[in-house]
């Protein structure tokens, strides 16, 4: 469940002339910022985009990079961005870094649905010019390379049908491949990335009927190896998306410094689909809500804006 | 007693491609039984002589009749159906028929373009409830890693190219071809990647480079290696790997699978045909009845939008 509170009724050319006297003048009133742009859905956000450039011949986004900075420009453009766009956007950063940030790939292509990451696909062709898959392949090598490309082309089928043999034969693989730690990368790859979302729960499940123990779990411990890296997360999303992201949030919040990116990243991006639910494994996990670790952790503006989006009643 | 002209034309009303109804219709309906006996001791082709003296059908032309009575049927079909549903449903016959049928597996995946190939995959889970992906699974083969890549493609399809990038990817290919074991190309994972996530304009960039540094075209470099040489023809040169394929079809020994290319590459390309001219002369003399006159007016009209 979301966790995004947005009017159904709202009028995109009054939110534009909210936003518009909110940057107008000396200094910038972040407040009014939040306090509309917080409470629109995606579809709402475009709209208000669209009367906004209508109104003032203006990009509303490039008016917002100009007046705000810091964490909070950072989360506001994310934000408003087009679902679709913004994992693009989320992704070229990733491919993009030194070191590229491998767990972002394998979160965009592994926990939007085949048809989203489609459309991703295409917003990051019309952005970067190129492929996603291109500069992906182009950015990684080895082993994690050919997973990470695989990932993101994927298309998967959509449907509920489990093949129960198959579960079987491909949870006694990836098993193999585990327990030895030599994994068979092939293999893994292989059924990481072609199979349907309901026959790999199907397969993890057997796996952890077989085994007494979750596959995620048995997969811990080393963590020298690239391709274990990158593999960790992708069972971790392809299993129990929702328990990832508690961990993401947990470990951005916990660090010794907040890690603002994976904060905003994971609020931003699952607030208008299962933060929510994402917030009751969080308080189960942690004992703490949510909101409470990031009030505690964050400040100002962006503090403002993360605890609209987990829902705090204005 | 049937004329041996009579005998002549039923013969040949089965030797081209697709089948000659009118000659068909005439030479039958105006045979009696006698006519006919002598049309079946006549024609060496259709019927032998069996112990018991009489004029048995040959078990091997039913086979082929049965072919070219299709051959229509199919052409209406293929011509029919939405372009994702043909394309899907083309891929998952060659799957199912094995390796020889893998180049057109490369064939749609290469010469659609991105939004088609994405098409013809949506269709793919409707009609079978898997993604291509997944049946690839059961390709033990070597060609597993490369078809499985080309299918996942959602190539750019905007200009601008690297030249730079290009020519330097040309080199990486031109060195796993000549330095490495050819024989492990298809294993070559950096070739893979290039020749599955680059953009067409940049592949055909690198085609020229690789032609201007070696003097020799990449595709004459994979001469013999099967579809890695109809990938890079149809990534490349499309009309270079369609002429191919419709000269094959057309040749004297031509087999029922180069034979039935016909079809496919002229109801998919028919556009293109009439823009590139590439369909071979021969077709005009080798084509028969409602099957000649369905392709030839496909070709004619191609540029109808």
């Amino acid at each position: 469940m979301a966790t995004l509170i947005a009017p159904e009724h709202t009028s995109a050319v009054e939110d534009a002339e909210k936003l518009q006297k909110a940057c107008k003048g000396w200094g910038t009133d972040e407040k009014a910022i939040i306090s509309v742009l917080g409470h629109r859905n995606a579809v709402q956000r475009k709209q208000i985009r669209l009367a906004y450039e209508d109104l003032y011949q203006e990009d509303l986004i490039k008016r917002l990079e100009s007046e705000l900075s810091g964490d909070f420009e950072k989360a506001v453009y994310r934000w408003i961005l087009d679902p679709a766009d913004r994992d693009a956007v989320l992704a070229n950063v990733a491919i993009k870094k030194l070191s590229p940030d491998h767990h972002v790939i394998v979160e965009i292509s592994c926990t939007r649905s085949p048809e989203e990451l489609l459309v991703v696909r295409r917003a990051y062709q019309a952005r970067y010019k190129h492929s996603l898959e291109e500069d992906v392949a182009a950015h990684t090598k080895g082993d994690t390379r050919k997973l990470l490309v695989a990932l993101v082309s994927a298309f998967r089928y959509d449907g509920e049908e489990i093949n129960t043999r198959v579960a079987n034969s491909e949870a006694k693989i990836l098993h193999e491949a585990v327990k030895d730690k030599e994994f068979n990368h092939e293999e893994i790859i292989r059924i990481l990335s072609t199979r349907s979302k309901m026959q790999l729960m199907a397969t993890f499940n057997r796996y952890r009927d077989d085994h007494g123990t979750t596959i995620t779990k048995n997969l811990e411990g080393d963590s020298g190896d690239e391709f274990l890296k990158t593999l960790r997360p992708t069972i971790r999303c392809l299993n129990d998306p929702k328990k990832y992201f508690e961990k993401v949030l947990r470990n951005s919040i916990r660090r010794v410094g907040t890690d603002e990116d994976a904060l905003t990243r994971v609020i931003v991006t699952r607030a208008e689909k299962d933060l929510k639910d994402v917030k009751e494994l969080y308080y189960k996990r942690n004992s703490v809500p949510l909101d409470q670790a990031v009030a505690k952790d964050t400040t100002g503006d962006y503090k403002a804006l993360l605890l609209t989006l987990l829902g705090k009643e204005d | 007693m049937a004329l041996p002209v009579d005998i002549e034309a039923l013969d040949k009303a089965f030797s081209g491609i697709g089948v000659d109804e009118k000659s068909l219709i005439s030479i039958l309906t105006n045979s009696n039984e006698e006519h006919k006996r002598s049309l079946r001791k006549g024609s060496s082709k259709l019927f032998i002589e069996d112990e018991n003296g009489f004029e048995r059908w040959d078990q091997s032309s039913i086979k082929i009749l049965k072919h070219q009575f299709n051959r229509f049927r199919d052409a209406v079909v293929l011509s029919l159906l939405h372009p994702w549903e043909r394309d899907a449903r083309l891929i998952e016959k060659a799957i199912r028929k094995g390796p020889k049928h893998y180049n057109v597996i490369v064939e749609v995946a290469c010469t659609r373009s991105s939004d088609q190939l994405l098409g013809a995959r949506k269709a793919y889970h409707s009609l079978f409830h898997h993604s291509i992906e997944e049946h690839l699974t059961h390709i033990k083969g070597r060609e597993r890693k490369l078809l499985v890549a080309l299918v996942s493609a959602y190539r750019y399809e905007g200009t601008g190219v690297n030249e730079d990038v290009a020519k330097s990817e040309a080199q990486i290919l031109y060195e796993a071809i000549n330095n490495g074991d050819k024989n492990k190309l298809l294993d070559h994972e950096d070739a893979i990647m290039i020749l599955a996530t680059r953009s067409k304009q940049h592949l055909q960039a690198l085609y020229r480079h690789y032609s201007q540094s070696y003097g020799k075209t990449l595709a004459q470099d994979l001469e013999g290696e099967g579809i890695l040489k109809d990938t890079v023809e149809c990534l490349c040169t499309p009309q270079t790997y369609f002429t191919r394929v419709l000269e094959a079809a057309v040749k004297e020994d031509a087999d029922e699978e180069s034979k039935r290319a016909l079809t496919r590459v002229i109801v998919t390309q028919k556009e293109q045909l009439v823009q590139e001219g590439f369909v071979p002369n021969k077709i005009q003399d080798i084509l028969l009845g409602l099957y000649k006159d369905f392709l030839l007016a496909s070709i004619a009209s191609g540029d109808i939008k």
